[in-house]
């Protein structure tokens, strides 16, 4: 997973901009280095420029400032069709007049690869898709998921080092693409190539990637692996945007060190970890995750400051129970409990006190 | 669609009315064209139903308006003026319809609608107005009464269609496809003869068979920019009603009904055929 060290730097967008229009940029500033090898997944809100920086890699969209190495190499006068980067389209963008033996056999062709030796490449590209025995039919007689695996083939199938993928999985069902991802994030590592994943999915973002570099108004809100994304937001777009979030808003009243005391707008006082709160008196937007809330006394630690908290909805879902309670005046406060043996379940109604590790509750910019 | 049970009275009466109107539409527009088929066939030198044509007498029918086209020099010579000039038209209509129809399909391209305009504007003009204005121009620089100003001039009446039909498939193009093409290394020509060119094909021909029909038929613009040299058949149609009424010209009317209608089904089938390879395409 350390693909990433400064040693191998595979693609580099350097101080990379981009403008359609000449005046609102949708790409602002963007710095990333991608190692050889890493499964990188760009992540954010439809608008947050993420397709733009794959069509800027790709070949499709020219970057208006700024500069794209491939391998040490400057890209940007290079035409898409000099690039050698594979790609897996949305909609596919599978050749409806070919077979998809000829749709594989397409990218070998114009690299005037001989015949026997294209036709064992498109084999073996299939046999890795589990689609061998269907290189005779065509995209429009294949299952969405089947296209899938034969767009992937053909992206993969003149051995491309790095692999772009837009969004491949939107379009299947849920188990389909919970399988697929797996059987991606499988192939690109067997094979070792570079693999740049553009998503609006999270969950996606977080079970296939190394690395995730969440986007938001053409800026890298965060750059880091998933645990670390999931566990320590640096700011608060990336707090909410990542997983299921309860969010407070306060001002810090002390700070010392690794402890930050937030007053809740109704004069309760927390204990947060600071993030971007760097003085007393700055206003603060707390976030905690719904399943580090404890609301039994004995879990917490001696000392921690606690909340009073009612209990307005408590739904079952089987493998979790989801609460959702009134917290210093936010109605839409929830956490969520693991379906254990000894696990108490809450009534609506029930006046409890909320506490949590002063980590885990991370003071950031309001 | 049959009627239902439960229709009621004034249902029943449009049902049958509906189908009575339809009928008499088909009529008007079909029977001019059919009763020049067997009166082709006169073995007398008129255009009218000779007694024993009625009577369905054998000795009524016969070939020899067919036979004098076939042989007539005078009727030779069109002929073979127009399967020269039709094809060389059509070709350049559709090469540069179907150049154009991709141009005007880009995002980027500035004045799109006016442009547009200026080159379907040969369909909407009066036919009378081109064919004197291609007069004055060709005659200026030494087009006029030649092959090539004849070609040049039907190949113009032709664009439009070859535009009008190109566009219409381009509107359900994936502009994914070439992006895909390109990523896996295709250069813009390969990309365009392998990808592009055989999905937008059933538009290209049908607009080339109507440009080609376009060319055949047509008799106003080549009076004007034609010479004696350059006579079609339309050309020699029009002289022989005028000037000598002779029946071999149903005979060339009912060969020409007959290409078309050989042509016209050539372009339903392509349009079923592109339309089960788009019905299935993914997206």
């Amino acid at each position: 997973m350390n693909a990433s060290s400064d040693a191998d730097h595979f693609v580099v967008f350097d101080r990379v901009q981009k403008s359609y229009d000449g005046e609102n940029l949708v790409v602002k500033d963007l710095n990333l280095a991608i190692g050889k090898g890493e499964f990188l997944t760009m992540l954010g809100p439809s608008g947050s420029g993420k397709t733009t920086c794959l069509m800027m890699l790709a070949g499709f969209e020219t970057a208006t400032h700024g500069e794209i190495l491939l391998d040490g190499q400057p890209i940007n006068n290079i035409p898409p069709h000099k690039r050698g980067i594979g790609m897996v389209f949305q909609n596919y963008a599978l050749f409806p007049h070919m077979t998809i033996a000829e749709n594989l056999s397409f990218p070998l062709e114009v690299r005037k690869i001989g015949k026997s030796d294209r036709e064992q490449k498109v084999q073996r590209a299939l046999d890795m898709v589990e689609m061998g025995s269907f290189g005779g039919r065509r995209p429009a007689q294949l299952s969405g998921g089947q296209q899938q695996r034969v767009a992937l083939a053909r992206a993969l199938v003149f051995e491309p080092e790095l692999v772009l993928m837009d969004e491949p999985l939107g379009a299947l069902d849920k188990q389909l693409r919970e399988k697929m991802q797996f059987e991606i994030t499988n192939l690109a590592h067997n094979l070792g190539i570079t693999t740049v994943y553009v998503t609006h999915d999270q969950t996606e973002a977080l079970t296939m990637s190394d690395r995730v570099a969440v986007f938001d108004d053409g800026r890298i809100q965060q750059l880091a692996a998933p645990d670390t994304l999931y566990e320590s937001p640096e700011n608060s777009f990336v707090a909410q945007f990542i997983g299921e979030n309860n969010t407070l808003m306060g001002t810090v009243e002390s700070i010392e060190n690794d402890l930050a005391v937030v007053k809740l707008d109704d004069g309760e006082l927390i204990d947060t970890l600071p993030v971007n709160v760097t003085k007393v008196g700055d206003r603060t937007l707390v976030s905690i995750r719904p399943e580090r809330v404890e609301y039994d006394p004995s879990r917490l630690q001696p000392g921690a400051h606690t909340v009073k908290a009612e209990v307005l909805e408590f739904i079952y879902m089987g493998d979790i129970y989801r609460t959702r309670l009134r917290v210093a005046g936010n109605d839409d406060f929830f956490i969520k409990t693991r379906n254990a043996p000894d696990q108490r379940r809450l009534q609506p109604g029930e006046q409890i006190e909320i506490g949590w590790r002063a980590k885990d509750c991370r003071a950031l910019d309001a | 669609m049959s009627l239902p049970i439960y229709a009621s009275t004034g249902q029943k009466i449009w049902y049958y009315s509906f189908r009575v109107i339809c009928g008499l539409i088909f009529f008007f527009l079909i029977a001019p064209i059919i009763t020049i088929i067997p009166l082709s066939f006169n073995a007398e030198d008129f255009f009218t139903f000779t007694p024993e044509m009625l009577r369905l007498d054998p000795e009524g029918y016969s070939l020899q308006h067919y036979r004098d086209f076939f042989t007539n020099p005078d009727w030779q010579q069109p002929l073979w003026n127009s399967v020269k000039i039709a094809p060389a038209a059509t070709l350049l209509s559709v090469s540069l319809g179907t150049l154009a129809a991709i141009g005007l399909s880009q995002s980027h391209v500035p004045f799109k609608g006016a442009i547009m305009a200026i080159l379907i504007s040969p369909m909407i003009v009066p036919l009378i107005i081109s064919a004197a204005g291609m007069y004055f121009f060709y005659s200026r620089i030494g087009l006029q009464g030649t092959y090539l100003g004849v070609v040049l001039a039907h190949a113009a009446l032709g664009i439009p269609f070859v535009i009008i039909t190109v566009t219409a498939t381009l509107v359900g193009f994936d502009k994914s496809l070439t992006r895909a093409s390109a990523n896996l290394g295709a250069d813009p020509v390969t990309t365009f003869f392998r990808v592009q060119m055989p999905l937008i094909l059933p538009g290209v021909i049908s607009g080339g068979l109507f440009a080609f029909i376009t060319s055949f038929d047509e008799v106003v613009v080549v009076l004007f920019v034609g010479s004696a040299g350059q006579k079609t058949l339309p050309w020699q149609m029009f002289i022989g009603l005028r000037e000598q009424i002779s029946p071999t010209i149903l005979a060339v009317a009912t060969i020409l009904v007959i290409i078309s209608i050989c042509l016209l089904t050539t372009v339903e089938l392509l349009r079923r055929r592109s339309e089960r390879l788009r019905g299935m395409s993914p997206g």
